[in-house]
């Protein structure tokens, strides 16, 4: 087995009395598509958040290419080559589509020139084509706040792609989106990391993404990892079944 | 840069020029306002990324105080004013890798802060700075030549609008690059700048000592322009005055500042000659009247009026 790309080891935090993360042990190979699930407040958004520095563990250890990331600050992390994506986007609102998404570019490469536009030849082209692999050339020169939910998800994934990273964590990429749309952002969105061979981590509640998209499947509960395997096996475990989708039924998900 | 600036840029130029001929005490009024108007450019930057400073006074003080404490010593303005701007920049870097970290009420009360004690120190320390009596700037010579007193105060404004064209159009080249582009992005996402690899509070300090060093030149030229420097120039009413000009002009273009800079010494000047005790008040109700209609200020005006432009700040 090839050395993996993201592994975290003992990872645990509390806020409160409530454990979000209470020995959280994942390795991410590269080239994996893996689905995070799990009940709310399991500690899915929380693991992205530590793996991306938003949060340091209190304990445990995160490694990504074999050099230890734990506690380090979003900017270096970011850097080293993970990208996030947010469940609710987090565009920058007084710009353009393209503009949201060059800013990301810029920042990858030449951010730090200050009378060279940002649209300047280079940076434009690689926004558009980044546009164009997601499906949001159309939508262009619309302002952020004009776009309908499943574009801003996409907008929102397309700027994390942009700072051309090798890991991607993704926050529930369907959630909020109409069901009819949610196969036609998947099936977009693998193809785009397939063709740039981008690892992806997603969390996820529609079993029906997971199934049809995922590699693998690790399932959360409580702040820790309850199973992990490939979604065929691991959403017939009765355990699991108990403990996620149970939940979710009962849980009126939109 | 925006080729519709570029018609109405010489237009106001070539007035300001044209009413100068006109009426000779405009000139004093002209330089002081695009004085001025170079401060406010610096405001422009800090409001793009949603930041109010309430003590810029600070640099326009610190680069008259420049001019005054260096004129005995240095005697031309070519000098005199990249020094004044040399000193804004380093005193807006000390001063900017502190507040750079505050944001909204913290970031502009601080600046307030730093401005009022530049203040008071500049009114105790009398032993150099002659206290509330201020230095008075003997008249430098331009390009190493004496200059007669109106050929001099020609100068002077003729030099400030090529360094206001000047700045301006650099000014309006930066707000259109990443960095520039980077500070709405302050306003609206911070995090998510950080979740790119950049660090916000270094896009902020860079317009900071922007704003620092376009502050300090202003100053400079205000003292080669009223030839006497006093404490009240750091006093945190004339950081007001600078936030006032920035939304009478309007933060939409680089040409706001300045526009917004003219009417306002304009208005001062014949309000306080016609209503000595109510002049205050009309300014305060003509800003009024552009927070209420007009929330674009002069340049949103002209943009509504002229260019027809639908989009909405």
């Amino acid at each position: 087995m090839t050395a993996p790309l993201l592994s975290a080891r003992g990872l645990k935090i509390a806020f409160g009395g409530v454990k979000a993360a209470d020995g959280i042990d994942l390795d991410i190979a590269p080239g994996e598509f893996v689905a995070i699930i799990g009940p709310n407040g399991a500690g899915k958004t929380t693991f992205i958040n530590m793996t991306t520095g938003y949060l340091r563990p209190h304990s445990g250890h995160i490694h990504f290419d074999g050099a230890e990331i734990t506690g380090r600050p979003p900017r270096s992390i970011v850097r080293r080559g993970i990208a996030r994506s947010f469940q609710i986007p987090q565009l920058f609102t007084e710009h353009t589509v393209i503009e949201n998404v060059a800013l990301k570019v810029a920042a990858h490469g030449r951010f730090w020139r200050p009378f060279r536009p940002l649209l300047d030849a280079g940076t434009a082209a690689a926004a558009m084509r980044l546009l164009e692999q997601f499906g949001l050339a159309g939508v262009a020169t619309a302002r952020a706040t004009e776009l309908n939910e499943g574009t801003r998800k996409l907008t929102d994934i397309a700027m994390a792609m942009a700072l051309r990273p090798r890991l991607l964590l993704m926050d529930e990429p369907t959630s909020g989106v109409a069901s009819a749309e949610k196969f036609g952002i998947m099936d977009t969105l693998v193809a785009a990391l397939r063709a740039e061979r981008v690892t992806a981590v997603f969390v996820e509640h529609d079993m029906e993404v997971v199934e049809r998209y995922a590699d693998r499947v690790a399932v959360w509960s409580q702040g820790k990892i309850l199973a992990s395997g490939p979604p065929a096996a691991v959403l017939s475990d009765p355990a699991v079944l108990r403990e996620v989708i149970g939940v979710e039924t009962g849980h009126a998900h939109a | 840069m925006d080729r519709r600036l570029t018609l109405p840029t010489l237009a106001a130029a070539t007035t300001v020029v044209a009413l100068a001929i006109a009426a000779p005490w405009l000139k004093f009024v002209f330089t002081v306002a695009l004085a001025k108007g170079l401060a406010v450019l610096g405001i422009l930057l800090l409001l793009r990324a949603g930041q109010v400073s309430f003590g810029h006074a600070l640099y326009i003080a610190v680069g008259a105080y420049t001019v005054a404490f260096l004129r005995p010593a240095i005697g031309e303005v070519l000098l005199l004013l990249p020094l004044a701007a040399t000193a804004g920049t380093i005193v807006g870097f000390a001063v900017g890798l502190f507040v750079a970290r505050y944001r909204d009420i913290f970031f502009g009360m601080l600046n307030l802060a730093f401005s009022m004690v530049f203040y008071s120190l500049l009114e105790k320390l009398y032993a150099y700075t002659k206290g509330t009596d201020g230095i008075r700037v003997p008249r430098p010579t331009i390009g190493g030549v004496t200059l007669d007193p109106v050929a001099y105060e020609w100068a002077v404004l003729v030099g400030t609008l090529a360094l206001a064209l000047t700045l301006g159009w650099l000014v309006s080249r930066f707000l259109a690059s990443p960095l520039g582009q980077a500070l709405p992005a302050i306003k609206t996402r911070e995090t998510r700048l950080e979740f790119a690899g950049i660090s916000a509070k270094r896009v902020l300090l860079v317009a900071y000592v922007a704003s620092a060093a376009l502050a300090g030149l202003g100053g400079g030229i205000i003292a080669c322009t009223t030839l006497h420097v006093t404490p009240l120039l750091s006093y945190w009413t004339h950081s007001g005055e600078l936030v006032f000009i920035a939304i009478l002009g309007g933060a939409g273009s680089v040409l706001g500042p300045f526009l917004g800079a003219a009417v306002y010494e304009l208005v001062r000047v014949y309000a306080a000659a016609a209503f000595p005790d109510a002049w205050q008040m009309i300014l305060g109700a003509v800003l009024l009247v552009i927070i209420l209609f007009a929330a674009r200020g002069l340049w949103g005006m002209y943009e509504d009026l002229v260019l027809r432009k639908d989009r909405r700040a």
